[in-house]
């Protein structure tokens, strides 16, 4: 009996967890990638481990620490870059080293072993909680109505932002309000995949995605499809070999990537061949 | 002939270094102005203040009622500072220029799209609508960005070195439709070959930290003739220059 509810509390988690993650890595993953921001969104993770140890001494939720240090380390490299004018790859690589120092330190100082800690590294499905799975759909609804109402003004600020501030006067505003967002996305989705994996999830369904389409909108349906294929077959893979689950999932997109981009040329050739 | 923008005593500068020193400069209604000027002369600092993207330090710039905060104005940039590889398509990028009309708020209509529809096949880019920015040559580019700057038909338009990319075959064609161009709106084209404007604007703006304007009527067809072939350098006098004979053999 007690097998069974396990079984279906993973399903359920596993499954809800899977349609939010891809909607919001979809979401965030395509906007990271073209606007080559996947260095920083590396940074973003890391630095947010610092707020996982700092919860961790004081008792309160990590997530919520994770999100603070997060969204604080993306505008940080901003501030840094433009306004201290400290290279942006240097300032990214600062930051993601101290966060991770500080994150260690007081798991260090926190009394007992935290069994916790590995799956904040490497994610792991069953310590996610609803509260997760809760946070995520909200996100999931958040992302959607963010862009879909403003969809073209955060396109052509993110394509072209010089030009953009010659028409509006909102561009740092969508600039910072967007990164926020993307760094409290990927922290969110730290508990499914890990610090070390989760780039990945919003990084390899937007490379699929492009292979066969250059069409913004486009990239990110197919994105949210890639990934939740991914997601879903990572959990059943991982549920029935008995291994990660952050791992499976990383694993199955880049066999994903790799077999739509070999099927891609592939039919090209076919099609160069016919004529 | 109405003003569309004003310069009074306007000095503009980048971290304290001055840039622009006490100008006067006005546009009016379908002017052709090519602006000259050496390089670091303040050329592109001068259609960044009509942009409204660098505040005078000094003076002022007053817009005619219809460019109010530099909107519905069409600008072309030196080099694109969008990213070639971004995943955006040729319809996109020239419906862009269409947020120079928009509200936050607003969305695209399908009039905007059909403009867009008609400004590709203006400018000879039928086929790419979905093409993405790294599968154009450097021309079609330009013509891309050229197609963005005008799509919201605006009432200036600013051209920043449009001759560095333009090709060869399309370079015809380009001051052809910039003419069309000035029957609706004025524009304001920088660029350090002056041989190349020169048989295409009306007047003349010479910048180097100062700003003189020329009238086209100072060019006059007379010494056009004297010189007795097509001119490629204008100087202000005191610069020692030498005009050589046409080779007699059509070159």
């Amino acid at each position: 009996m007690e097998g069974n509810i396990l079984q279906y509390d993973f399903i359920i988690k596993g499954l809800l967890g899977a349609v939010f993650a891809s909607i919001t890595a979809g979401l965030a993953g395509a906007y990271i990638v073209s606007k080559r921001m996947v260095f920083l969104s590396g940074g973003v993770t890391h630095a947010s481990f610092g707020g996982i140890g700092i919860g961790y001494y004081f008792g309160f939720n990590p997530v919520l620490g994770a999100a603070v240090f997060g969204i604080l380390s993306a505008l940080g490299v901003e501030y840094l870059s433009v306004k201290q004018k400290i290279r942006e790859d240097s300032a990214i690589g600062i930051l993601w080293a101290f966060g991770m120092a500080i994150g260690i330190i007081f798991i260090f100082l926190t009394p007992g072993y935290s069994p916790n800690l590995m799956s904040y590294l490497f994610g792991s499905i069953l310590t996610v909680t609803y509260t997760d799975i809760i946070a995520l759909g909200i996100m999931s609804v958040v992302l959607i109505l963010y862009f879909g109402i403003f969809y073209r003004t955060i396109l052509y600020i993110s394509f072209d932002e010089s030009f953009a501030r010659t028409y509006s006067s909102y561009v740092n505003i969508f600039k910072y309000v967007t990164t926020a967002l993307v760094a409290l996305t990927i922290v969110l989705n730290i508990r499914m995949a890990g610090v070390v994996l989760v780039l990945s999830l919003f990084t390899i369904p937007p490379n699929i995605a492009m292979i066969f389409t250059r069409v913004y909108s486009k990239i990110i349906l197919w994105s949210v499809l890639a990934g939740f294929i991914g997601t879903a077959a990572g959990y059943v893979i991982s549920y029935f070999a008995g291994i990660p689950v952050g791992a499976t999932i990383i694993f199955t997109l880049v066999i994903v990537w790799v077999l739509v981009k070999m099927g891609y040329q592939f039919t090209r050739y076919l099609r160069k061949d016919k004529r | 002939m109405a003003n569309l923008l004003e310069m009074r005593s306007l000095t503009a500068s980048y971290d304290n270094n001055i840039v622009l020193e006490d100008i006067d400069f006005t546009v009016n209604e379908n002017d052709f102005i090519g602006v000259i000027g050496p390089n670091g002369g303040g050329k592109t600092t001068l259609l960044k203040v009509i942009l409204g993207l660098i505040k005078p330090a000094k003076g002022r710039i007053e817009f005619n009622s219809s460019l109010i905060n530099g909107n519905s104005i069409g600008y072309l940039p030196q080099i694109s500072t969008g990213d070639a590889y971004y995943p955006v398509t040729v319809t996109d990028v020239i419906l862009s220029g269409m947020m120079i009309r928009k509200k936050i708020l607003s969305r695209m209509s399908a009039a905007d799209k059909k403009r867009t529809r008609e400004i590709i096949e203006e400018l000879g880019l039928s086929g790419m609508e979905q093409s993405s920015l790294t599968e154009l040559s450097g021309g079609q580019l330009q013509r891309v960005f050229l197609g963005r700057a005008i799509i919201g038909n605006p009432r200036l338009l600013l051209l920043d070195e449009p001759g560095n990319f333009v090709d060869s075959t399309f370079e015809k064609d380009f001051y052809g439709k910039l003419k069309d161009l000035n029957s609706r709106m004025a524009i304001l084209m920088v660029s350090h070959d002056i041989g190349m404007i020169s048989s295409h604007v009306k007047s003349y703006a010479c910048v180097n930290r100062k700003l003189h304007y020329h009238s086209s009527s100072e060019i006059s067809n007379e010494q056009l003739l004297a010189y007795g072939c097509p001119i490629q350098l204008i100087t202000h006098g005191e610069v020692p220059h030498t005009v050589l004979k046409s080779h007699g053999d059509g070159r």
